[in-house]
């Protein structure tokens, strides 16, 4: 959206804003570190003393408690200070309540904000208004951006596959609503993968999405052939609107990734989701609980991933 | 003063190290010479000692001044640190900062029977109360002088020195 917010006049990251425009070496650099963070879990005492002194606001206006718990653990791991706040955002003059809201906590000597918000741009407006030396990192920001779910994402795939470029990547379902899935299209872009695939129906897939450099399928059985990743979307029935889909049961039909389905993509092929998942319509148990599922160990990368964001952001 | 090789002050300090070895000792090494040096040491020590690596970046006393390190390598320690002897590996002893950085997160491990400390060069300067227990060369370096050690592709180890 806007890189040069997210960049300092050096070059290095100031804050996380989005995945776009970030280049493939801030990247690399952010991946790296968190395989380091991931050692940390190796340690009988799970925690390193890097942040010790700095406050970290989970600033959540939209509510989503596992989102909220990995930023936590990933600040409590630093030894930084965290305050949660759930604000409702149902308050009329949201934009003057956003930013009053940012100038009392920096009032109280925030450092960092980790931002989530049901409208597109809130953590681009408070890193825009912050002082000097606070940092703000986007935990999700309406159908825009959630780059920390995209960074472990990327994760994952260098982690069980070596690298990105000799990959067929397949993102599958409700693309049309899923911050998760610009994210992933933005950074696999960005790392060299050579064959990225959207899989859904006509009606949840965006207009734009061509436009993105990816290749479009609207049929589940083509679109997973010969893939060597499959990353599953959680079919977002609270931002619904109207009648984009017949029923859950169906979508299962044409679009779960069962283990029959499986079976198209590569043998060694992984699986993964963002979670939450909701079993029986976009995936299969069997598949969700199965070898070549990765869900879990998404979720344990995450906290490195985030570990590794928040100590690069407060040290540059 | 001239510098003897890596090769020569790592067989110096093998020599130096070999009386003190137990069953229950381990080598960790500070990345990235460090654990350069530790291999090297674990050759001719015997093969059958546990080895780790640590990489500091986590516990360093600068970061509020300079940030994380750009390069942070995974720390390995897979042996149980309680109750074990360590020997704490690094190319250049200097400050110490690294090395107080380097036992805080060993106690993070578990609490060791007793950690050593083996270095190639001790060039002075310490900033903090430590002294290492095997040395395989001392001098005097004044601070505007760098000295590392560095590997080239084919595993030969070098000393840099240079302005700092």
């Amino acid at each position: 959206m806007t890189p040069d917010l997210q960049l300092n006049p050096d070059g290095s990251l100031r804050h996380l804003l989005s995945l776009d425009g970030l280049p493939a070496r801030i990247l690399t650099q952010i991946l790296d570190t968190a395989e380091g963070f991931l050692s940390v879990s190796e340690q009988e005492v799970k925690k390193v003393p890097l942040l010790r002194g700095k406050a970290i606001f989970n600033l959540f206006f939209e509510p989503s408690t596992r989102t909220r718990t990995t930023f936590e653990i990933a600040a409590k791991r630093l030894s930084a200070d965290v305050v949660n706040l759930n604000i409702s955002a149902s308050s009329q003059s949201k934009g003057e309540t956003l930013l009053d809201t940012v100038a009392n906590l920096s009032a109280m000597h925030a450092d960092m904000f980790i931002v989530r918000h049901s409208s597109a741009g809130a953590a681009h407006l408070i890193a825009r208004h912050v002082a000097e030396h606070i940092r703000v990192m986007n935990a999700g920001d309406g159908r825009h951006a959630h780059p920390t779910q995209g960074l472990l994402d990327m994760f994952t795939i260098r982690h069980y596959k070596g690298g990105f470029h000799n990959l067929r990547i397949a993102i599958v379902g409700d693309i049309l609503h899923s911050r998760v899935a610009r994210s992933q299209i933005n950074a696999l872009t960005t790392l060299g993968c050579p064959e990225l695939r959207v899989v859904a129906p006509k009606t949840l897939l965006p207009r734009e999405v061509e436009a993105m450099g990816v290749h479009v399928y609207h049929r589940l059985e083509e679109g997973i052939k010969d893939v060597d990743v499959v990353m599953m979307l959680r079919l977002q029935n609270e931002r619904m609107q109207g009648a984009l889909l017949p029923s859950p049961q169906e979508y299962f039909k044409y679009w779960g990734l069962t283990p029959e389905k499986l079976k198209l993509a590569k043998p060694d092929a992984i699986v993964m989701h963002p979670g939450p998942m909701n079993r029986g319509v976009e995936i299969d148990s069997d598949v969700a609980d199965g070898k070549q599922s990765v869900i879990l160990p998404q979720v344990t990368y995450g906290i490195a991933v985030r570990m590794a964001v928040m100590s690069i952001l407060a040290g540059n | 003063m001239q510098l003897p090789t890596p090769i020569e002050l790592i067989d110096r300090l093998a020599e130096q190290i070999r009386p003190s070895l137990s069953p229950d000792c381990a080598l960790v090494g500070i990345h990235t010479g460090g654990v350069w040096v530790m291999e090297a040491l674990a050759q001719r020590l015997g093969a059958e000692l546990p080895r780790g690596s640590l990489d500091i970046a986590f516990y360093r006393d600068d970061f509020s001044r300079i940030g994380l390190h750009p390069v942070v390598k995974p720390s390995r320690i897979g042996f149980e640190v309680e109750g074990r002897r360590l020997l704490l590996v690094d190319d250049v002893l200097y400050t110490g900062r690294t090395v107080r950085a380097a036992m805080n997160q060993l106690f993070d491990y578990g609490r060791p029977a007793a950690i050593r400390l083996a270095v190639l060069v001790d060039r002075g300067g310490r900033e903090l109360p430590i002294c290492p227990d095997f040395v395989g060369f001392t001098l005097e370096l004044p601070d505007d002088r760098h000295l590392s050690l560095t590997r080239s592709a084919d595993g030969r180890l070098d000393f840099v020195q240079g302005a700092a």
